[in-house]
């Protein structure tokens, strides 16, 4: 089937899917699920089932269910056996913790990876997803400076994964300043019925030398997500459910109104996962085991929930955005339908990093595994409803379009109904959010380049496949070092994400980043053709550590290498 | 290797109960492993029951007789290809060596020609002579518009009509699955053989499916 033969036969099917739903022409209009040329949005979707045609999702209602928000994983009282630096006898971890006698585990969790029963939408039917706590997203851990945490990962995956996943698992805190064995390592993953303690110091960076003995204030970070990182499926697993957040308060995030920088909090601090997906005819999560390019969904889920309404105030919120993945990016509007304006909102956070001062932003774009903190005043709407939508259009799992589709055409994800009573708002905004260290050039010993690049059907790194025995890089802690992130050729995207630290953007395509992207990040989306320069350090921790796509399609197709870092 | 004793310690490990956390798994989550997976519609949308020839002359059919109820490693290659599918074929010889007697009872190898207007069973079977390959592991080409449904549907394609046509580009990766578990993942190629008969041996069956045990 060439391109063209493909779109007809979609066409096709999606005509049959609206008059399955009996749903007239003008309803699908009105309900923005479809595009004046006739389409269901994105129909092109997917590369599923390869040259039979994508599957097309059923058609599901938008707004009809209420945006859940994860509940907080609560800690336990006791860990049996207790938690201690050497492996536990039968324990999957083989490391000692580096620094659990440094930052004595105050909080304790159990974490459970395993299947449980999960609605994405009442159009569709209940199914079995994995997540933890069986939950998608799952519970949300939050944390606080200085109440360092340790969390028992169980894995109690069932063998029958109805159809994509792997009962084996590598959990990972994104953005997470914690040591290597904690840090879900790919190939460290473990099996069904094995356990693994994971120790989150929730440390500033830099305690060891420069800022003993509790690192860098500077250094404060605040929005991290958790989600699986089992080598060769990490794409399949997280898309089955295995990610959640985790927030990190602090002296000036301080998750209370009336102290620190006084942000929105409690009710009005609002993590928000969003995930693309497909479904099958029978309304199926489905996930195309043979993609190697990037999967993209039909289906815009928020919070585990297939365009989902939110009753707010007529005040601030916080909205914590992050893209979950597999591979989409997504350029985030929010639109007053009355009139089709987008209402700018205030960024404050890229990553896990507060921005130096609030930027305001009309879109904003989040490659896969990005993340944004944005605050948003509903007060002038109080009465009405807004629309949050993506419209960077993307039917290529390599890379997005360049033209944004119109205000109110875009994939709606959330409706914003502000209909809740006014209630007291936070205060304004500071002018100033995060003291950020300038990067110190004279510091860097090191300066090398990494090409993205793609060979023989795999994903590469100057050339390079992932080995997890083999130590692609070795950087010596406590030194600075310039990466530069290069796609020179192939008209795709990669989205970069190192572990261990948050990086300095030095140059994009030799010019200063963009003031979104004047904080730290950990994830970097290096566009067609981009250069990209980075100031990384390595602190505090030693031993093994990767840099990957996360694009988890790249990722799983060995697009990562292994670093070091040595004492 | 460090990491590779660590992960025999682990398996040998995996059947000792932990602490009680065995213990505790919900009944129904130990379960599914006897009840039959529903398979058709992965059966359906990636594995069409094309008629091939092996480089041993017989006629098989791709879902039926190569894929059901098996562990398979799939790649594509072609016997002109020379240097570029050497590395990849030397793997797959050392992979054969390391997965032992279960190559043949319930792992195979299915090497599918890209070229199967030269790659004859005759030509074929000249190939496996020269490289050794054993019993378990089959060379196998068909009719071209076969082999070209079977190389989209498992996905050995660039959506780059250039690259697309170049066969070499679809020689790098290898897939592993277990049919029956629905558990599918792919490695490079040029990986090294410990790691890609690990990743294969990934796909083995639980404790309760386990066969000819």
């Amino acid at each position: 089937m060439n391109a063209r033969e493909r779109s007809i036969w979609n066409a096709a099917r999606n005509r049959r899917a609206l008059i399955a739903a009996r749903l007239s022409r003008r309803d699908m209009f009105r309900m923005g699920l479809l595009t004046g040329a006739g389409w269901l949005i994105h129909k092109n979707g997917l590369s599923a089932w390869a040259s039979g045609g994508p599957p097309v999702s059923p058609p599901t209602r938008p707004f009809v269910e209420a945006m859940p928000i994860a509940p907080i994983l609560q800690p336990v009282a006791m860990l049996d056996p207790p938690p201690q630096t050497e492996p536990l006898p039968g324990e999957a971890r083989t490391r000692a913790h580096q620094a659990l006698d440094r930052f004595p585990p105050t909080v304790l969790y159990e974490s459970h990876a395993r299947a449980g029963e999960h609605s994405f939408h009442p159009d569709l039917p209940t199914q079995t997803i994995w997540g933890y706590e069986g939950m998608f997203p799952g519970p949300t851990i939050v944390a606080r400076y200085g109440e360092p945490v340790l969390v028992r990962n169980i894995n109690e995956l069932p063998d029958d994964n109805g159809g994509f996943g792997m009962p084996s698992v590598a959990p990972h805190l994104h953005s997470g300043h914690q040591a290597s064995e904690s840090d879900g390592f790919p190939c460290d993953f473990f099996e069904q019925g094995q356990f693994y303690d994971q120790h989150y110091p929730n440390v500033l960076a830099g305690f060891l030398r420069e800022f003993p003995p509790n690192g860098d204030p500077r250094e404060m970070q605040s929005t991290f997500w958790r989600h699986d990182h089992r080598l060769d499926f990490t794409a399949q697993n997280t898309y089955k459910g295995l990610a959640g957040f985790y927030l990190l308060f602090g002296s000036l995030d301080t998750g209370d109104e009336t102290t620190g920088l006084r942000l929105p909090s409690g009710e009005f601090d609002v993590p928000m996962a969003f995930a693309d997906k497909v479904f099958d005819e029978n309304g199926k999560l489905f996930f195309d085991l043979f993609n190697t390019d990037g999967i993209l969904g039909d289906k815009f889920t928020v919070n585990g929930k297939i365009q989902p309404y939110f009753q707010v105030h007529p005040r601030k919120y916080r909205l914590r955005w992050l893209n979950t993945g597999p591979a989409r990016t997504y350029d985030l509007f929010i639109t007053d339908p009355r009139t089709m304006r987008t209402v700018p909102v205030t960024r404050i956070a890229n990553d896990s990093n507060l921005l130096p001062a609030p930027v305001i932003q009309d879109g904003v774009r989040l490659a896969a595994a990005e993340r944004a903190d944005v605050i948003i005043d509903f007060a002038p709407y109080a009465g009405q409803s807004l629309i949050l939508e993506n419209r960077l259009p993307q039917d290529d799992g390599r890379k997005a379009r360049t033209i944004l589709t119109p205000a109110g055409r875009g994939d709606a994800l959330v409706r914003f109904d502000v209909v809740l009573p006014a209630v007291e708002d936070s205060p304004p905004l500071p002018a100033r959010l995060l003291d950020l260290p300038t990067p110190d050039l004279s510091e860097v010993v090191q300066r090398r380049t990494f090409r993205f690049d793609r060979r023989q059907g795999q994903w590469t790194i100057n050339g390079r496949i992932i080995d997890c025995d083999t130590v692609d890089v070795a950087v010596r802690e406590g030194t600075a070092e310039i990466w530069t992130l290069q796609i020179n050729a192939g008209g795709w995207s990669h989205p970069i994400h190192i572990h261990l630290e948050e990086f300095f953007i030095l140059t994009r395509n030799g010019q200063p980043p963009p003031a979104h992207e004047m904080g730290r990040k950990d994830v970097v989306d290096v566009k067609v053709n981009e250069t990209v320069q980075v100031f990384m350090k390595f602190r505090d921790f030693t031993n093994r550590y990767v840099m990957h796509c996360h694009n988890v399609l790249h990722e799983d197709h060995a697009m990562m290498l292994r670093f070091d870092v040595v004492p | 290797m460090k990491t590779m004793t660590r992960k025999t310690a682990l398996a040998a490990l995996a059947v000792a109960p932990v602490f009680g956390y065995l213990a505790t798994r919900k009944t129904t989550e130990t379960k599914p492993a006897t009840r039959p997976i529903r398979r058709e519609p992965f059966r359906a949308g990636y594995f069409p029951n094309v008629a091939m020839q092996t480089h041993e002359g017989k006629t098989v059919r791709f879902y039926d007789n190569l894929l059901k109820d098996k562990i398979v490693v799939i790649n594509f290659f072609y016997s002109r290809c020379g240097g570029l599918c050497s590395p990849v074929a030397r793997n797959l010889a050392q992979v054969q060596k390391l997965l032992g007697g279960r190559v043949g009872r319930d792992i195979f190898i299915y090497s599918i020609s890209l070229d199967p207007g030269h790659d004859t069973p005759a030509v074929l079977r000249e190939y496996a002579r020269n490289r050794g390959i054993g019993p378990g592991w089959l060379l196998l080409t068909g009719r071209p518009e076969d082999v070209e449904l079977l190389r989209r549907k498992l996905g050995f394609t660039d959506p780059d009509p250039v690259v697309d046509r170049d066969k070499s580009q679809h020689a790098g990766i290898v897939r592993y699955g277990n049919e029956a578990l629905q558990r599918w993942a792919a490695c490079p190629g040029e990986a090294k053989p410990e790691w890609i008969a690990k990743s294969i041996l990934w796909m083995d069956w639980p404790k309760a499916m386990k066969k000819g045990a």
